[in-house]
């Protein structure tokens, strides 16, 4: 099983090729037709290694925290404090807490593959992973929604009150397209978005400094050092992307919560 | 000199200028409001990340369209 990033083009091929997508597909191998690709074995890898992580730091909780039990609550404190009980609420945040913490760690630590040395490939990058996760947020939300104002009350709820009632409709269908298209398009597109671009973006620069130095004029090989230098600055770039993106799909996740629990609009 | 490429590229350029001044005007006003009330720094964090991530969905639109 190999896991490592693709190999750089061919020296000496003397034509540069920018990235297209195809970069995204690597498969490893196929059991019944199903294709395992390398995002997916990273998935499983990165899960795995976490999940032994957070059940071994917090098995041994106590009130005068160890080391690696203080590491955790701070990293626990992040979405638990500043997204989940800022946004959905001091009285009914604990509910959601289980959701979003994992949600969080989740999400960052796909997007980090793409910066991790041996993977540099986000797994967030392929469609299908934000995708899966926006279904579980959608379930989620509408569900509380419906349980909490009933199925009727639950689309009167989405037109603000005192409208006047030729404006109605028009709010109503623009409501209705927000709560049911939009919402989860742009959190799943806006995931994936950006790890593709920001993986597409390291690799141009990367195989584009190769192409300098290996197949350039002398002037060429020259500028492949400031090329390479833009690529470390990118990955730098990108860590910040990765923990970012993270944060903002707990945050409109939890804003969907608090949209779907408010008695008001 | 012979140039070739995709056009849409010069499209997605174009369409990534609306949503890069967005962004830029959304931080200025949260810059501007912690500048004047460094209290309101919580409050006007979650707001000005939500906004940014309103602002930057249509860049993010731009870029699949792109690959359309």
């Amino acid at each position: 099983m190999i896991l490592t990033a693709p190999a750089l083009p061919a020296a000496g091929g003397g034509e540069f090729h920018s990235p297209t997508p195809e970069i995204f597909w690597q498969p490893l191998f196929e059991v019944g037709g199903i294709v395992v690709t390398n995002q997916m074995a990273w998935a499983a890898i990165v899960t795995a290694v976490v999940s032994i992580a957070l059940i071994t730091l917090s098995r041994k909780a106590a009130v005068v925290p160890s080391k690696g039990q203080w590491l955790l609550e701070g990293f626990y404190n992040f979405p638990r404090n500043s997204v989940a009980r800022d946004m959905i609420g001091t009285k009914e945040f604990r509910k959601f807490v289980p959701l979003i913490v994992t949600l969080f760690t989740m999400v960052l630590f796909y997007n980090l593959m793409g910066i991790f040395p041996f993977a540099m490939n986000p797994v967030t990058g392929k469609i299908g992973f934000p995708i899966a996760l926006v279904a579980v947020v959608y379930v989620v939300y509408h569900w509380i929604g419906f349980q909490k104002m009933g199925f009727v009350g639950y689309f009167k709820h989405m037109v603000p009150p005192g409208l006047p009632g030729w404006i109605v409709p028009v709010v109503f269908l623009l409501e209705l397209i927000t709560y049911f298209i939009t919402r989860p398009l742009t959190l799943a597109l806006r995931l994936f978005g950006n790890m593709f671009a920001g993986h597409m973006v390291i690799y141009l620069f990367v195989t584009a400094g190769a192409y300098f130095l290996l197949d350039g004029g002398i002037l060429l090989k020259f500028l492949s050092l400031p090329t390479f230098l833009m690529a470390g600055v990118m990955v730098l770039f990108e860590a910040l992307v990765q923990f970012l993106q993270a944060f903002v799909f707990v945050l409109l996740t939890s804003s969907y919560i608090a949209g779907a629990l408010a008695d008001d609009h | 000199m012979e140039i070739s490429g995709n056009l849409s590229l010069i499209g997605y350029g174009l369409s990534a200028i609306g949503p890069a001044i967005a962004v830029g005007l959304i931080f200025a006003a949260y810059i501007n409001g912690v500048a004047r009330q460094p209290e309101a720094r919580g409050l006007l964090q979650p707001i000005a990340i939500l906004g940014f991530a309103l602002a930057e969905a249509l860049a993010i639109f731009g870029l699949v369209l792109f690959f359309l």
